[in-house]
Formats: C-alpha cells, structure tokens, sequence
C-alpha cells in the first residue's frame, strides 16, 4: 500500500507566460484513490494532461514506477483515462470501443474477446456489447468508457471530471459504484474534480490546487477539519473567517481576539509557528451550536471560560434544508456569523425562526487556527 | 361544415399571402425547367406546338457518336478531378481545423476565393494560364488532353470539398483523438480509425459536389476547351446555336437527372445523422 506509484519531481507547465502548474511535488501510492481538486483553471487538468501525455512538462520530471516518462507519447504509456466527455467512438459498437486498445496492443481474438466480456461484466453492461453507442444513457456510455480503459488493466486509471455529466441521483449511485470498482480491480484511480463533495466521498487522499499550486495534500477528513491555509479552509466546504491575534498562548490553552467579535475565542491547544503574527481562527457552520435566549446568561460549553466562545445575535435568514437548516445570524458590531443546524425532531426548528434572538457558542477544540 | 381554426402564429403556410408566394416561386423556378423536360418527347422538329409523344430524340441521341464522345469527356474529367479535388480539399480543410500557423487567416480567405469569384473570370484567367504562362501540350491521346480541363475543374472544385470537410471536422470532439492515443493508437492509426470515419460522409458529399460541379460547368469549361476536347455542356451549346431542337431537351433532360440526383444524394449524407453514424462500422475488427 505504501509504494509511490506515481511521482511529480517540481513540475512546471507554462502556456505562454502563464504557469498552469507551477513547481507541483507530490507522489501518489499504489492502490489510493487520489484526487485533484480545486476551482477551474486552476491546472488540476494540466497535471492529469501531463500524466496521460497529452501535454508534457515545461520543467520537472513525471516518474510513474520510477520510469522518467516525461517524454513517452500517450499511446506509450501504462496510464488510460476516462474523459470527462467520455469520447466514446460513436462509429464503433460497445464491445469494438472496449476492444479498441487491445486490437491496437494485437491481443489475440480469443483472449481479446474474454477480456472484453469480463470488463463489459465489470461495469454492468453485460450483453451490451452488441449496442451502438447512440442507443446509449450518458450512465451507461460513461461505463463503456471506464471499461475501454480497464481493459488494457493499466497501472494508473485517469477520471476527468467523471460525475460533472451525470445527473444527482445518479452521481450518488456511481460515486458508490466508482468505490466499489476501485476496490475489486485494485487499480491506482486519479480523479479530477472542482466538486468537493465528490473529492470528499470517493477519495482517500486529496490534493487541493490553486492557481497552479498545490495548496494542501491530505486526507479528505484531515482537508475538512485541519486546513492548512484560508484558501482550503473556504474551498472545502462552508467556514466561518475570524481575523484576529493570539492574546494568549500556552501549550495548554490560547485565546484569539478578533475585532469582528465581541468575546474572546478560546482554544483547548497550543498554538506552534504563530510568532505573533495575525491568525484566523476559521469555524465550520456545524460546529456552532444555537440556544434559545432565555435570560442573559451565556450558555457554558463546559470546556472553556465563562465569557468566550458564546456570543448572542439575531437570525437575519434561513435556510431549510430538510435534513438541517443554516441560518445566518447577525451578532453585535454587523458581523453574520453561518450556522449550520441538525433536524433531530420534527418541530424543534420552530424556535430558531426568522428575527429570533439566540445564543451562538462553540467548543473550545472547534477553531482551526490558521497561519495563511 | 366545421370552420377550420384561425392560423397559429408561427403557421406561416396556412395564410394566403405565403401561399401566393410560394406558388409564384415554383411557377418561375420549375416551369420552364418542366417545359424543357416535357418537350424532349415531343414529335416535332419544332418546339413549339405539342404533335404527340416519342421517344426518338433520346434515340436519337444516343446514337450521336460527338455527343456521346463529349458525354464520356464529361464524364472523365469529373472523375479525375473529383479524386484530385477531393485530396486536396481533404488535406486542406485538415491543415486548417489541426494547426495553427501565421498566415492561417490569410489561407482561409484565400480558400473561398475560387467560390466567390465570377466563374467568367476565373474562364479568363484560366485562358491566360494556359496560353501564357504553363501551356498545356498539344496532341496528346486521350485523356491526357483532357488535362488543362481537369486542372481548371480542380481549381475551382476543391475549395467546395475543404468547406464540407472542415465543416464537418467542426463537430468532432477532440477527446475522440487523445481517447484513440490514450488506448495506445499512434498517429497515422488515430487518422484512420477515429478521424477518417467521422469526416467520411463529409468526403461523400464533398465527392457528389465536386462532380456534379464539374460535370455541368459550362463557362471555365468553355474557355479551356479545345476543338477536340470537347465536354457535354459546350456540346449542347454548340447545337443550340443552329437550332433548339427536342434533341437539345432531350440533352438538357438527361444532364438535369443526373444532377438533381448526384445533389441530392450529397444533401442527403451531408445531412443524415445515421449515415454518419454508420460509417467505418466494425473498423476495429
């Protein structure tokens, strides 16, 4: 499991004056499911282009089992792809598309005609092979095109974007299906997404790009609860920002004070590299509890002092989800603060209306600290 | 009698004004072209008065051995130039949707020259090339004779296949290309089993045009003739000069046939989706 599959040794690619990857290390390992993410344009495609070997590297070098194959043209390579227009050959049948890289490679029609069958078997679509690509769902046509690939049994599977075409109910489906595919063929996948929700679910460990940099490479839960700057902190997911400076910092505890907020955000932890610098302190929506305001008393957590962590403010919208609301909720001073608030029964959610007076509060272990 | 209700907006055919309009067009558009038809079977000398039907100017026709040696002219120069107008307007509309290059713009427009200019002075033009500046021998046997034809033919032909083509090369999806290299197609194997079938009814097409181009070109045609090389239009002409005899219509009618069904078999592959579909079925095999 812990054997670099894939290595980028400081790979540049420059379009022009433009760096669309610049100077990007990472290694991926046999067997993960690793995705590239990040928002368009930030160069996740130009790093998957450049490990299929339709673009190659301005500088750097691209290992794949520690073969320099920065000069190797596509066809040459033991990497495939699955497009993310999935360009399945509409002149050919199912079963001549997944045949394809095997007539080329001249594997012998017997073993050719099995492999394709297991890999049609593979990916449901047994008895399709007869099929024209037009008689086709997007669904089924994506399968054809993760079966085209799987057949050539290549070291790394490529996915550009490989739900963005399906519609919700079956992107949830092919997420699971995706999953268990990975595990039954044991193939190294890279996916690249912008949809963090896909990044999160299917892969085990993410990468996060921006502007050609790699920003922070972790594991999906690592990304959504130690970021490691602002810009990952706020592309994962939802966040709320305090800017501020650390009052105290012990080993055992630390405070952030931050003009935003009226009270103090106290820390169960020490905080390493600060050096008195500014610091956020960045707060999911879900880790912020609501109370009804009964009486002026803050409502105490527990783990933190009396006056901290607990702020009231008045619910300017609402969001009802169903299965939770978000709420945004104005405190003293105009700051909205993002709320993120479970239905755990059917009626409790009338107390947190529109116009409400509440009470906010978090635990001390909530805030991410972040340095950039 | 139920009143049929009032024409919706966008049903333009159910008012009268359009419908005016449409029968005035096919009146001026396909009247006389009927008319000429018609009178290829009339059994008269003159062409004007209906005397009853006949068959004997086809006949006639067909066994007129210049007219038929003008038709075989006909015939091989749009052979010829078809194949060579179909290599390069294939080539150049793929040099122009693959590359880019300084002067592409320039190459483009350049392309659309021969479509646009009056086919009187690309005839002029064509003269002078041949008589000034690269003549084309005299006296060789058939069909080498045929020569300066064909290249004119050529000229003017190919533009109109590259336009087809690149058209078509419009709609292809690129990923189909790294798709084929991705599976471990090279170069030349990606051309032939992905590129080549999607442009193929777009080459079909580009192949009826360029004949029926070249097979009913009268005016380059004209220019670049000589008096034994003779083609079917400049034939047809010449006898209309004495006379416009049921033989001229029978002539007409003959070249009108197989234009209308050369074009419309172009339209057709141009424009059906199965017929592009189909093509290079089972290429992998």
């Amino acid at each position: 499991m812990s054997k670099p599959i894939i290595t980028f040794e400081n790979v540049t690619k420059r379009f022009g004056k433009l760096a669309a990857v610049d100077n990007v290390s990472l290694t991926v390992e046999e067997g993960e499911f690793f995705a590239l993410l990040g928002p368009s344009g930030c160069g996740k495609t130009t790093l998957l282009r450049m490990l299929a070997g339709f673009e190659t590297p301005t500088e750097g070098r691209i290992l794949i089992d520690g073969q320099d194959i920065s000069n190797v043209p596509p066809n040459k390579r033991p990497v495939n792809m699955v497009f993310q227009s999935y360009a399945v050959f509409p002149h050919m049948t199912v079963a001549d598309n997944v045949a394809y890289g095997l007539v080329v490679d001249k594997v012998g029609k017997a073993e050719r005609d099995r492999r394709v069958e297991e890999a049609l078997e593979l990916v449901q679509l047994g008895g399709y092979g007869g099929r024209k690509p037009d008689q086709l769902s997007g669904g089924q046509r994506q399968r054809v095109a993760l079966a085209r690939a799987l057949v050539k049994r290549p070291r790394v599977l490529l996915l550009d974007e490989p739900l963005s075409a399906l519609d919700a109910k079956l992107r949830e489906q092919m997420r699971t299906e995706l999953c268990t595919l990975q595990e039954k063929v044991g193939i190294t996948f890279i996916m690249v997404t912008h949809d963090q929700d896909e990044a999160l679910a299917l892969a085990t460990r993410c990468a996060v790009m921006s502007k050609g940099l790699l920003q922070q490479v972790a594991s999906p839960n690592d990304l959504y609860e130690f970021p490691n700057s602002r810009f990952v902190a706020d592309f994962i997911g939802s966040v709320n920002l305090f800017e501020g400076v650390l009052a105290v910092d012990e080993p055992s505890h630390a405070v952030i004070r931050s003009p935003d907020l009226p009270v103090d955000i106290f820390l169960d932890h020490g905080v390493t590299g600060a050096r008195g610098g500014t610091v956020w302190a960045a707060i999911r929506p879900e880790k912020i509890e609501l109370h009804k305001k009964e009486g002026d008393t803050p409502p105490n957590l527990g783990d933190c002092p009396q006056g901290t962590n607990a702020i009231a403010g008045v619910i300017k919208h609402e969001a009802y989800l169903g299965g939770s609301s978000t709420y945004e909720v104005e405190i003293a001073g105009g700051r909205r603060i993002k709320v993120q608030r479970s239905n755990l029964t059917r009626w409790d959610q009338e107390d947190f209306k529109l116009g409400e007076t509440v009470w906010l509060c978090w635990h001390a272990c909530s805030p991410a600290v972040l340095l950039s | 009698m139920s009143k049929r209700a009032p024409p919706d907006p966008l049903e333009y055919l159910r008012r009268w004004q359009m419908q005016a309009w449409l029968a005035a067009v096919a009146i001026f558009l396909y009247a006389p072209l009927i008319a000429l038809m018609a009178f290829s079977f009339n059994d008269s000398r003159r062409n004007i008065v209906w005397k009853g039907f006949t068959l004997k100017y086809y006949d006639k026709l067909f066994n007129d051995s210049a007219l038929l040696e003008a038709f075989g002219n006909s015939l091989t120069i749009a052979a010829v130039s078809t194949v060579l107008s179909l290599i390069l307007g294939a080539s150049a509309a793929l040099v122009l949707w693959r590359f880019r290059f300084p002067g592409k713009t320039a190459l483009d427009g350049a392309l659309a020259l021969p479509i646009v200019v009056p086919e009187i002075c690309m005839g002029v033009a064509m003269l002078v090339f041949f008589a000034r500046v690269m003549p084309w021998p005299q006296g060789l046997a058939w069909p080498l004779n045929l020569g300066a034809i064909i290249i004119a033919h050529v000229s003017f032909s190919f533009p109109f296949v590259a336009v087809v083509v690149r058209a078509r090369m419009a709609s292809f999806n690129r990923e189909m290309e790294e798709a084929a290299r991705d599976l471990g197609a090279g170069e030349f194997r990606t051309i032939r089993d992905v590129i080549l079938p999607h442009m193929a009814p777009s080459l079909v097409a580009g192949a009826l045009l360029a004949f029926t181009l070249s097979l009913d070109d009268f005016v380059i045609t004209f220019f670049t003739a000589g008096p034994d090389t003779v083609t079917f239009p400049v034939k047809v002409y010449s006898m209309v000069r004495f006379s416009v005899t049921p033989e001229v219509n029978a002539a007409s009618t003959v070249l009108i046939v197989l234009t209308v069904l050369l074009t419309a078999a172009a339209l057709k592959l141009q424009g059906d989706p199965a017929a592009t579909a189909g093509h290079g079925a089972g290429d992998a095999k």
